[in-house]
């Protein structure tokens, strides 16, 4: 059964672990702003490259109904 | 998208519509944002949010003290051989465009390296290349896309101070050791009747030190730290004698830890260990809902927020020179640009200056002033450059010697006990008495129970749910104020909000909108030729009246004038057809009657006959009648006006009869007032907008700004109310006194937990199980009813 050392020792190092990550997480000011991140993620390269051939785009015929 | 409104701004566009690639804009600014996004493909920000953009106004040499590299240094975050960081606060950003096109600058300047948008705090830190690119470029950049940064003294002269996280670090690890604690307790748990003598589990037998051991482990950091404060502040309130909550708190912590220990130590038990930490977690927890703070408003605000860094100064060979505001000196010379504010006292040496005083006293009329005249701080040069001549120092400027009043350097909060302390004084005395009863009775009755009951009440009755009802009630109320753009300071102000039993307003700004001005006419009515050529006037005429009056007339065909002259100062005179008309004072149109009127108006003539006046009123904010009858039934209130008594009777017909009105009174009146109405016991809430009021708000209980646009502008305070709501402010008065209610009743319902648990304790029968299903649900179930309670109420206000 002593076992239980080894187990409850990995069960505290891996708490710890995550413990330490969340100090160093607002330590380096990642809880300062909860807002913009959220909107962040969401942007990708959207970068509207100039369409020249759009203009010149042949017009649709426009077919009349038929009465 | 409406056809009529501004691809750009969102602005209607009236006679000036500009059609640019197929889309429209109200000016020529707007046009430009759009040309200088759509030549480096960023045109996605007007995909994400139509009409997002701000029009981009630009001055000359607004930005040329940034060329100073002293002042540049003391504005920089971060500084080395290549890169600069600077964080500006840009007012303008409001929506996912605005982060969107802020961290794309690199697009638009290759030597912007990164830019990082803060939406709450509204700035952007922009890291870039110093010695290709500057600070004034950037800046200038930023304003040339509508979105002009705002810097100004405050940022000179006080470096940022660094970010207490503190509270964070103590929430992580009270619910790291809440976890773990009650991860460890679980043998204990699920074997609670069993113990070495009577059986159970062999295992949980033999390995229980363990688990007792590394909770008391995990505790120890929990009350050493993460309930510091609480020590600190229970001593701080024994040692000047206020009893306050966090006395009971303290020692229940105090008293958790010290019996647990003892527990595990002579083997008497498990120990409390899971209830301990639980509690420091939530307590901890409430603490960071009532922090709940408007990043982007500054409640600290003082002169030093509207003040530029730096101002032009002319020396003596006659040379423009960039100067600090701080080294400003008597007899100096300064030129002030159009648009600037005047940081200093002085004399005008220009021929003529248009001021406006808005900052100070909420007027949005600009006063005239000619050469000669004195010009105090505070006022925005509206009409040209002026040139001025010094004749104090920044400090000791009429408006901002204000700030050495002493009520400045008092810190108010302080002073005030909050509901919750006024209580904490008596449940800690009865809840001493409580323990010391029912300890004496168990000493004779049974001895050994002694102690343990003893600890078993001070446990029980540590009023954590008591101290978490007002920060959640309070908290949710702040956020629901802040939903309805009524935006506290703290949650302490709503309780000062619901005591308050005299009101003072401010009148220009405050009672009064900025925007619009009505104007009625008196005297001889004008027959339609004399109205076109009023018209055709005073179109020519760039004098505010002019353009409100305007505004105001009726479409006119547009006719050539056969003459024109405008006479500074005076008036203008035109002449059509025949008639020749005269617009301006009293005396320019050879009024002779008129009386020393303090109204503001422009009077005509026609032909050299007199005809009338046109009469600027104060507009006031729709529905003050109602706001002021209602408020009347049970506050006291008075309008406090830094103005002359022009508009008395008008105020009086509004207002509710024998509402005390005074008239020109300054800055420094308006502080005493409010003192002398303290002295006589009154909690009194001040509502004002300009710098002029500043003193008043931050004597008063509860200091409330309104502002027309809350990026802007508003004088230190407790709140900042938007305009729009101006008449909702009773209801939240009402809604404040309510809040009230709402913590006293969770009060009652806590209590009734307490009593619950103090029969186990008294009795001794608490067992650490008990007290760990208590405390929660005692907590979570106060919590529960006053988020619900106050979401019930913040549903009924608009």
């Amino acid at each position: 059964m002593s076992v239980i050392y080894l187990l409850l020792a990995i069960s505290i190092v891996v708490a710890i672990l995550f413990f330490i990550a969340f100090i160093v997480s607002v330590k380096s000011g990642q809880y300062d702003d909860s807002y913009t991140p959220s909107v962040r993620m969401l942007f990708e390269d959207e970068l509207v490259v100039k369409k020249t051939s759009s203009e010149e785009k042949p017009k649709k015929l426009k077919i009349k109904p038929t009465k | 998208m409406d056809s009529q409104n501004c691809y750009h701004c969102g602005d209607v566009c009236d006679e000036s519509l500009i059609l640019f690639d197929k889309k429209k804009f109200c000016c020529n600014g707007c046009k430009t944002v759009y040309q200088i996004f759509s030549e480096n493909d960023l045109t996605y920000y007007y995909d994400l949010k139509s009409a997002a953009g701000a029009t981009p106004i630009t001055v000359e040499g607004k930005y040329d003290f940034l060329d100073t590299t002293s002042i540049v240094e003391k504005l920089i975050e971060f500084n080395d051989e290549q890169l600069q960081i600077i964080n500006l606060f840009i007012p303008h950003i409001h929506c996912s465009s605005c982060i969107w096109i802020l961290e794309n600058l690199n697009k638009l300047n290759s030597f912007i390296l990164n830019s990082q948008v803060d939406f709450p705090k509204k700035t952007v830190r922009i890291t870039y290349n110093h010695t290709k690119f500057s600070l004034k470029k950037i800046v200038v950049l930023l304003s040339r896309i509508g979105y002009e940064p705002k810097i100004s003294l405050d940022d000179y002269d006080n470096k940022k101070k660094p970010v207490d996280r503190s509270l964070l670090y103590k929430i992580g690890l009270a619910g790291f050791a809440f976890g773990n604690v009650m991860f460890l307790s679980f043998p204990d748990y699920f074997d609670l009747a069993s113990s070495q003598t009577s059986g159970g589990e062999f295992w949980l037998n033999k390995y229980q030190h363990v688990f007792r051991w590394m909770m008391f482990f995990f505790s120890v950091p929990v009350v050493s730290y993460a309930a510091k404060d609480y020590f600190i502040s229970a001593y701080k309130g024994v040692r000047s004698k206020l009893l306050n909550i966090d006395v009971p708190i303290a020692l229940g912590i105090l008293v958790l830890f010290i019996r647990s220990t003892l527990d595990i130590v002579f083997n008497w038990g498990p120990g409390f260990f899971d209830s301990l930490t639980g509690l420091v977690f939530f307590l901890l927890l409430g603490k960071f809902f009532q922090q709940k703070t408007y990043a982007f408003l500054s409640f600290e605000r003082d002169y030093k927020s509207y003040f530029p860094i730096a101002v032009t100064r002319i020396n003596t060979k006659k040379q423009e020179e960039t100067t600090q505001v701080h080294d400003i000196k008597p007899g100096d010379k300064l030129l002030i640009r159009n648009e600037e504010l005047i940081p200093v006292d002085g004399i005008l040496l220009s021929e003529k200056a248009t001021i406006q005083y808005s900052f100070v006293t909420g007027e949005s009329e600009p006063v005239h002033k000619t050469s000669g005249e004195k010009i105090y701080a505070g006022g925005k040069q509206l009409n040209g450059a002026i040139e001025m001549n010094v004749l104090k120092t920044v400090s000791q400027s009429y408006l901002t010697q204000l700030w050495s009043n002493s009520v400045f350097q008092t810190n108010r909060s302080d002073s005030f006990q909050t509901l919750t302390d006024r209580i904490g004084k008596r449940f800690t005395i009865s809840v001493l008495t409580i323990a010391i009863i029912a300890t004496t009775f168990w000493l004779f009755y049974d001895a050994s129970k002694a102690l343990n009951v003893f600890t078993a009440v001070l446990i029980i009755a540590c009023p954590c749910a008591i101290s978490l009802a007002a920060p959640f009630t309070l908290g949710n109320m702040l956020r629901i104020f802040g939903k309805k753009k009524f935006y506290l300071k703290d949650t302490q102000s709503i309780e000062q909000l619901a005591q308050v039993d005299t009101a003072i307003f401010d009148k220009t700004g405050t009672i009064t909108t900025n925007q619009t001005s009505s104007i009625s006419y008196e005297g001889i009515p004008l027959n339609s030729e004399e109205e076109s050529l009023l018209k055709n006037t005073i179109r020519a005429s760039n004098h505010p009246l002019s353009r409100a009056l305007y505004d105001l007339l009726a479409e006119q065909n547009i006719v050539t004038l056969d003459d024109y002259e405008e006479h500074h100062g005076k008036g203008i005179e035109s002449a059509k057809d025949g008639t020749k008309l005269k617009i301006g004072s009293a005396d320019f149109v050879g009024e002779q009657q008129a009386k020393k009127a303090f109204d503001t108006s422009v009077h005509i003539s026609s032909n050299a006959n007199y005809k009338g006046k046109f009469v600027f009123h104060n507009q006031y904010r729709e529905g003050l009648p109602d706001l002021f009858k209602a408020m009347k039934e049970s506050i006291d209130l008075a309008i406090l006006s830094g103005d002359n008594p022009s508009e008395k009777e008008r105020l009086q017909k509004l207002l509710p009869p024998l509402t005390p009105l005074y008239f020109n009174q300054k800055p420094k009146h308006k502080l005493e007032f409010i003192k002398k109405l303290q002295q006589q016991e009154k909690k009194v809430l001040m509502v004002g907008d300009g710098l002029n009021d500043a003193g008043a708000l931050t004597q008063s209980d509860v200091g409330i700004a309104i502002s027309e646009n809350t990026n802007v502008f508003s004088p230190a305070c407790d709140g900042i109310l938007d305009a729009t709501k101006f008449q909702q402010l009773y209801a939240y008065i009402q809604a404040s006194k309510q809040a009230v209610k709402i913590i006293k009743l969770s009060f009652i319902l806590s209590l009734a937990y307490n009593i619950f648990g103090l029969y186990f304790a008294i009795s001794g029968q608490l067992t650490p199980v008990i007290a760990a299903i208590l405390m929660p649900l005692s907590s979570i179930s106060v919590v529960a009813f006053a988020t619900v309670m106050t979401n019930i109420l913040g549903k009924k206000l608009k």
